[in-house]
C-alpha cells in the first residue's frame, strides 16, 4: 500500500497565479490598483473596496510567527507528529497558513513574533508548497 | 425584533446521550423530535415550520411527516441551532407560521448514517490550510490560544482550570459523560492533543440529538410547561478558515452577535443569571466573556480560575458540564441551548436559583459563525 499523502491543492482559475509563482520561487499576493489593500487568499477584485482592478506582485517573503499549535493527533496524512501548523503574517499585511522548517517543532524554539523568511517545498511536478524558515540574522 | 414575543414550549434531547450505536443519526433527530412534541403536548401535524442543519429540512420532514410553510437550512456550524432560534423567532411574528421544531441530531461518535467531513482540495481550506496538516477541529480550533495567551497575559493554569470548573458542574448533572473531579494538575498532565491544549482541554466526541419548539408568547401560556421567552437574539459570520481571522486576539463574529443580542435585549451584564459559552474547547469561554464584553480580555482567565464561574460563583457558566465535560456531538449549541432552556423552566439538575435571564452564546465552524440567545423566564 502506497504511503497516505499529504492533502494536495487544486488550483481553481483565481488562485492559479500564486501556485504558477511558488513554482517558480515566488510568493505572489494580489494589490488593489484603486486602495492599495494588499490581500490574501487570492480573489480577482478588492475585497476591501470592491475594486475589480487588481495587481499580482511578488511578496518579500519576511513575516513573523503570529500562532500556531503543535499537532500530536490526529495526524494529517503525509505528517509525522509532533509538528507545528502556524500561521505566519506577512510583512506586506496578510496572514497565511504554513509550517515552519529548519526549526524544533517544540515550544522553546517556536517563540511568537519571530522573524521567518518564505522557503519552498515542491510535492510534485504541479504543487509547491510555500513554507516559513526562522529568519538569517 | 420585539422582545418576549415568541416563546420556548417544547424542549428535550434524545433519549440517550453518549454512545448510540443502535441509531442512525436521522433517527436521533426524529427521537428527539418526537420528544420535543411529547414534552410540548403537541402532535407532529401542529408543526408548520421547521429547521435543521447538516441534515437537510426536506429530509427531516419526509422522515417526521412534517408538511412545513416554513423551513431553515442554516447551516453554519455547532451555533446553527442559535440561528435557527432567531430565524423562527422572526418568521413567527411575520406571521409565516405559528410552531416551529428545530432539531439536532448527530452520530458523532458512531458514525452511523452520517457522511463524514471533508475538505475539497479546490476549496481555498483545500488549497491554503489542508496542505500544512490542520486534521480536525483540535488541529485547527486552537490555533489562536496562544497569541491570545501572549496578548492578556493568560496562563496554561487558568487555561486548564476551565475544564476543572466545568467538571464541578458535570458531578452534578446525572446525564453527564464525564463525572469525576479533576484537578489542574490533571488537565496539565493529560495526554498532548494539539499544543497548548492536550485531552481534557478538548471536547467529547458523543452521539445524541434535540429539539426545541417556539410559538407565539400569546399561544405559549396555554402549553403545559412554563414558557421561556426569547428577550433577544443575534448573529453573524467571519470566515471558514481560521488563518483568515482578523485578530486571533477575539472572534470578530462573537463581537457581532454577543452585543447584538445584549441590546435588543437591553439587558446590561449585570443582569446575567446564568451563561452558556459554548465550549468546544477550552479558550472559547475566555474568548466569549471578553467578546460580550462581561470583563476585559486580561481578567478573563483569572476570572475563571479564581471561581467565579463555578457552583455557587457569581456568574454560573456552562452548568451542564459544557462540551467538555457533559457532551459533544460535533454540533453542540442545541446542548447549550436545551440547559439554558432548563435553567429558566427552574429544572435543570444543577439549578441556578432564581435566575431569571440567561445568555447562551454559540460557536460554529472554528470561529467562522456565531449566534447569541437571550432567554428570559419573565415576560
Amino acid at each position: 500500500m502506497a504511503e497516505p499523502q499529504r492533502a494536495r491543492p487544486k488550483p481553481t482559475p483565481e488562485t492559479q497565479h500564486f501556485w504558477d509563482g511558488t513554482k517558480a520561487g515566488e510568493l505572489r499576493l494580489q494589490r488593489c490598483d484603486a486602495c492599495a489593500h494588499v490581500y490574501f487568499p487570492p480573489r480577482p477584485f478588492c475585497p476591501s473596496c470592491a475594486s475589480r482592478k487588481v495587481s499580482v506582485f511578488k511578496a518579500s517573503g519576511k513575516g513573523f510567527l503570529y500562532s500556531y499549535v503543535i499537532n500530536h493527533r490526529p495526524a494529517a496524512p503525509g505528517f509525522t507528529p509532533p509538528y507545528a501548523i502556524a500561521v505566519v503574517e506577512l510583512a506586506e499585511g496578510p496572514r497565511m497558513m504554513s509550517n515552519i522548517i529548519d526549526c524544533p517543532q517544540t515550544p522553546e524554539a517556536l517563540e511568537l513574533d519571530m522573524k521567518l523568511e518564505v522557503a519552498f517545498e515542491k510535492l510534485d511536478d504541479k504543487i509547491t508548497l510555500p513554507v516559513f524558515r526562522p529568519a538569517k540574522g | 425584533m420585539r422582545r418576549n414575543q415568541v416563546a420556548v414550549v417544547g424542549a428535550a434531547e434524545s433519549t440517550e446521550l453518549g454512545v448510540i450505536p443502535n441509531m442512525s443519526q436521522l433517527q436521533l433527530h426524529a427521537d428527539a423530535a418526537l420528544n420535543a412534541i411529547a414534552d410540548a403536548g403537541l402532535k407532529l401535524s401542529d408543526i408548520d415550520g421547521f429547521a435543521t442543519a447538516v441534515e437537510t429540512p426536506q429530509q427531516v420532514c419526509h422522515y417526521l411527516g412534517i408538511k412545513p410553510t416554513w423551513v431553515d437550512g442554516t447551516s453554519v456550524g455547532g451555533c446553527s441551532f442559535m440561528l435557527h432560534v432567531r430565524h423562527a423567532a422572526a418568521a413567527i411574528e411575520a406571521g409565516l407560521c405559528k410552531t416551529v421544531l428545530i432539531t439536532h441530531a448527530e452520530s458523532g461518535k458512531s458514525m452511523i448514517g452520517k457522511a463524514p467531513r471533508s475538505i475539497p482540495a479546490d476549496s481555498l481550506q483545500g488549497q491554503f490550510e489542508a496542505p500544512f496538516g490542520v486534521y480536525g477541529p483540535p488541529s485547527m480550533f486552537p490555533i489562536p490560544v496562544l497569541r491570545f495567551m501572549k496578548t492578556y497575559g493568560v496562563t496554561h493554569e487558568q487555561l486548564a482550570s476551565v475544564a476543572v470548573v466545568q467538571r464541578e458542574w458535570a458531578a452534578k448533572n446525572p446525564r453527564a459523560m464525564m463525572k469525576d473531579p479533576i484537578t489542574v494538575a490533571d488537565v496539565l498532565n493529560s495526554r498532548m492533543i494539539a499544543y497548548p491544549f492536550r485531552l481534557l482541554q478538548c471536547c467529547l466526541v458523543t452521539d445524541g440529538g434535540g429539539a426545541l419548539i417556539l410559538t407565539s408568547a400569546d399561544r405559549a401560556k396555554d402549553f403545559p410547561r412554563k414558557p421561556v421567552y426569547i428577550k433577544g437574539t443575534g448573529e453573524s459570520v467571519e470566515t471558514p478558515m481560521v488563518s483568515q481571522m482578523e485578530t486571533f486576539n477575539s472572534s470578530r463574529a462573537f463581537k457581532v452577535a454577543g452585543p447584538l443580542a445584549f441590546k435588543e435585549a437591553g439587558i446590561a451584564h449585570r443582569d446575567v443569571d446564568h451563561l452558556m459559552i459554548y465550549d468546544a474547547f477550552a479558550h472559547l469561554p475566555l474568548f466569549g466573556l471578553g467578546d460580550l464584553g462581561f470583563m476585559p480580555y486580561e481578567e478573563t482567565g483569572k476570572f475563571i480560575a479564581d471561581g467565579n464561574t463555578r457552583p455557587g460563583g457569581k456568574l454560573p457558566l456552562n452548568t451542564n458540564g459544557g462540551g467538555l465535560s457533559y457532551m459533544h456531538s460535533g454540533m453542540y449549541g442545541m446542548y447549550a441551548l436545551q440547559e439554558s432552556v432548563r435553567q429558566m423552566r427552574g429544572i435543570a439538575p444543577a439549578q441556578v436559583q432564581n435566575a431569571k435571564i440567561s445568555v447562551c452564546h454559540g460557536v460554529g465552524g472554528m470561529f467562522a459563525a456565531s449566534g447569541t440567545i437571550v432567554f428570559t423566564n419573565e415576560r
